[in-house]
């Protein structure tokens, strides 16, 4: 009896994970975990079956080189030999690309359309650390992405998963801008600036603008800023339009809490519909995000302008590299080819990014200049947040920012 | 035959019957093993990375300053504070009401196309969670929902034309109330129809009010497992995750949004373990609850015998 009794208290607990599971995920921790343990046993099997396939692979590799440890193109004789391991890999993995981010869509049916080869986007909306997650959870499965395109602070902790590679347009790129074996190359970047529906708000001038009355309810941060990057960046921005310096964003947050106290932040994540249905009249966000809107915007009526104020100049440039365990090492390595060639870099620029070749792309006259004549002007000194400059301020983000939106 | 007899008395039947009782005993258990192998891959083992994941350092080693950090921290603290508030408020909110609806609903036809419909949509609406009724809650009450434009263009300014609550506690208050009134419905409506109309004909012969029959019948027969089906709306409401993350999109008020973060953030990284140590505080909130409700359910199957 007494057994009996127990299995039904058992069971009765089992129940209520069970009802809890059914209408939210129970414990969201248990259930990612549960998940993760069942990718990895799922990656285990998958890996098996790769490393059967694998010797495949490995042998249309070698004819041109070891595709895997390959520093530049010169590892497969010429850009065709490249081309050629490519085609035998026959497909490309991406990963968080969003086709409407920095024109990615049509970089990659470019990419396609060039070298016929198969680009699998997987989890378009993903974050820069969902890529590094699923190239440690998939390691060793062709599913896994073949290329990061990650934020700065995911880049720098994440050095050892690159494999270092030298595109054949290197030495355009500014010493800065790049590691200098090649482990991580900058690709492309932009300036936190605020974008406006210019026939629903006057013009700010400042960040300080903002805080007028004429802004009540609309202006909205992309994201929240102990998540996102982009957000970080903004709130950034304010500290430095209000005395505050990058090693003190607490101006930032004493900026946005001023913001929230008159009514004029937004607690919703803008994206490109809140834009056009008018929910997000200002948004905090890089320039070359929302730039990249604007033609979109025009064609629906809607006058998206995009402003860099001259006293608080946040500069960000996104990371490019390829996964030290690509399961197409080839593909890879051409598909950086591409983004920094000429073709490549045009590409971000018509989404309105600006690419890290620009300036060697001016000098040559190769640059789509109207696309460049499109972006937004920026006027004084561009401020660029080290990695440790961002891990502070987003400790003192972390115990402040609830308590400054009133969340 | 006796020889025979006396044999399995000397020699097999010891260790045989031993194992026949045995195996005759464990037979029932046998449709147990499904659950407990579910029990074990899906509720155990993810707890048990949970914990150990907690006390793990960023050099991997026993560390424990994710769950000092959890404790210590104001942040944290308020999360807890404010998803405890919520669940309870949903919890309170969803049971009174749901059992009100429960009560009309078992006292009405019991067949009746009304009882029919209503059930139907208990079992829809409490399932109605996640994405689609965050997205569902925007279009009507957000910054240019259907009742937030309706009430700007006829009413001027009212409470309901600022639409910023949506987007904070009191619109998950409001949202979660929405998905726990129909599973309080679907989890008492059973304990309801239970209530014999013979104690209340009995408690009237008696001479008993309407008030006397609740007072010292219907309540107390009632009441453990409406404590218990409340605590199952506490637990629905304090782990729900996809309807807040789909909802609230700045500072993270509440703990599951805290734990996305934690694990996914990119501008503060290596954060797995202070999740599993917001994930383990959760653990130890529904443990309690689950316990409570554990002993509840043993006290109303002995009410209802």
């Amino acid at each position: 009896m007494r057994t009996t009794r127990w299995i039904a208290v058992v069971s009765g607990a089992g129940a209520v994970m069970l009802v809890a599971t059914a209408c939210g995920s129970p414990a969201a921790p248990a259930a990612s975990s549960a998940s993760a343990a069942a990718s990895a046993a799922a990656s285990t099997a998958v890996s098996a079956a790769a490393s059967a396939a694998g010797s495949t692979a490995g042998s249309a590799a070698a004819a041109g080189g070891d595709a895997a440890t390959a520093t530049s193109v010169a590892a497969f004789g010429d850009m065709a030999g490249l081309e050629a391991a490519c085609k035998t890999e026959g497909k490309l993995n991406v990963i968080a690309l969003p086709p409407d981010w920095a024109n990615y869509g049509k970089i990659i049916d470019a990419f396609k359309a060039k070298y016929g080869v198969e680009v699998d986007s997987a989890q378009p909306d993903g974050s820069s650390q969902d890529e590094i997650n699923a190239a440690s959870q998939l390691k060793g499965t062709d599913r896994a992405p073949d290329v990061f395109d990650v934020g700065q602070s995911v880049a720098v902790a994440n050095t050892a998963m690159f494999a270092p590679y030298q595109v054949a347009t290197w030495a355009d790129i500014a010493d800065n801008f790049k590691d200098p074996t090649g482990t991580w190359v900058n690709d492309y970047g932009g300036y936190m600036a605020i974008s406006y529906d210019a026939s629903k708000v006057p013009a700010p001038t400042s960040v300080a603008d903002l805080l007028k009355a004429d802004y009540k309810g609309k202006v909205a941060l992309n994201g929240d800023p102990t998540q996102a990057g982009a957000a970080w960046n903004g709130v950034m921005m304010a500290s430095l339009a209000n005395g505050g310096s990058l090693d003190d964003i607490s101006k930032g947050v004493d900026f946005f809490k001023q913001l929230n106290a008159a009514g004029n932040f937004l607690p919703v994540d803008p994206t490109p519909a809140t834009v056009e249905s008018g929910q997000t009249p200002v948004v905090i966000d890089w320039d070359y995000l929302e730039a990249g809107q604007a033609a979109a915007l025009k064609a629906k009526g809607i006058d998206w302008k995009t402003f860099v104020p001259d006293d608080a100049v946040v500069g960000g440039y996104y990371y490019q590299a390829i996964n030290k365990d690509a399961p197409h090492p080839a593909c890879a390595r051409l598909w950086e080819e591409y983004l920094y060639s000429d073709d490549g870099q045009n590409g971000w620029l018509q989404g309105g990014a600006r690419p890290v070749r620009a300036d060697a792309m001016v000098k040559a006259g190769t640059i789509d200049a109207a696309a460049y004549a499109a972006l937004p002007k920026v006027t004084g000194t561009p401020q660029v947040p080290t990695a440790d400059q961002v891990k502070a301020g987003n400790d003192y983000l972390t115990a402040n920012w609830a308590k400054a939106i009133g969340g | 035959m006796t020889t025979a007899s006396t044999l399995t008395t000397e020699a097999g039947p010891a260790p045989r019957g031993a194992g026949l009782r045995w195996a005759r005993r464990a037979a029932p258990y046998l449709g147990v093993v499904p659950f407990g192998v579910f029990v074990i891959v899906f509720l155990l083992w993810p707890t048990y990375i949970v914990i150990t994941g907690a006390f793990e350092g960023k050099d991997g080693g026993f560390d424990l300053s994710a769950i000092t950090e959890v404790v210590t921290q104001e942040s944290h603290r308020s999360a807890f504070q404010k998803s405890i508030t919520i669940s309870l408020i949903t919890a309170l909110a969803g049971s009174v009401l749901g059992a009100l609806l429960a009560w009309a609903i078992s006292i009405g036809r019991s067949n009746g196309p009304l009882r029919r419909a209503s059930l139907a949509g208990a079992g829809v609406f409490a399932q109605f969670g996640g994405v689609m009724l965050a997205f569902a809650f925007l279009a009507t009450f957000g910054f240019n929902g259907m009742v937030t434009v309706f009430f700007n263009d006829h009413f001027g300014d009212t409470f309901l034309s600022d639409a910023s609550w949506l987007y904070g506690l009191g619109g998950l208050c409001v949202v979660y109330t929405f998905f726990q009134i129909p599973l309080m419905l679907i989890v008492f409506l059973p304990s309801v129809e239970n209530l014999r109309p013979q104690w209340r004909e009995a408690s009237e012969s008696l001479g008993g009010t309407t008030w006397e029959y609740w007072r010292h019948v219907g309540g107390p027969i009632l009441f453990p497992s409406f404590i218990g089906a409340a605590l199952l709306l506490f637990a629905n409401a304090f782990s729900a995750y996809a309807t807040a993350a789909a909802l609230v999109s700045q500072g993270s008020p509440i703990v599951p949004l805290q734990i996305r973060g934690a694990l996914s953030s990119e501008v503060a990284l290596g954060n797995a373990s202070l999740g599993k140590a917001l994930a383990l505080g959760m653990v130890v909130v529904v443990a309690i609850v689950m316990t409570g409700y554990a002993l509840l359910q043993r006290r109303a199957s002995k009410w209802s015998q």
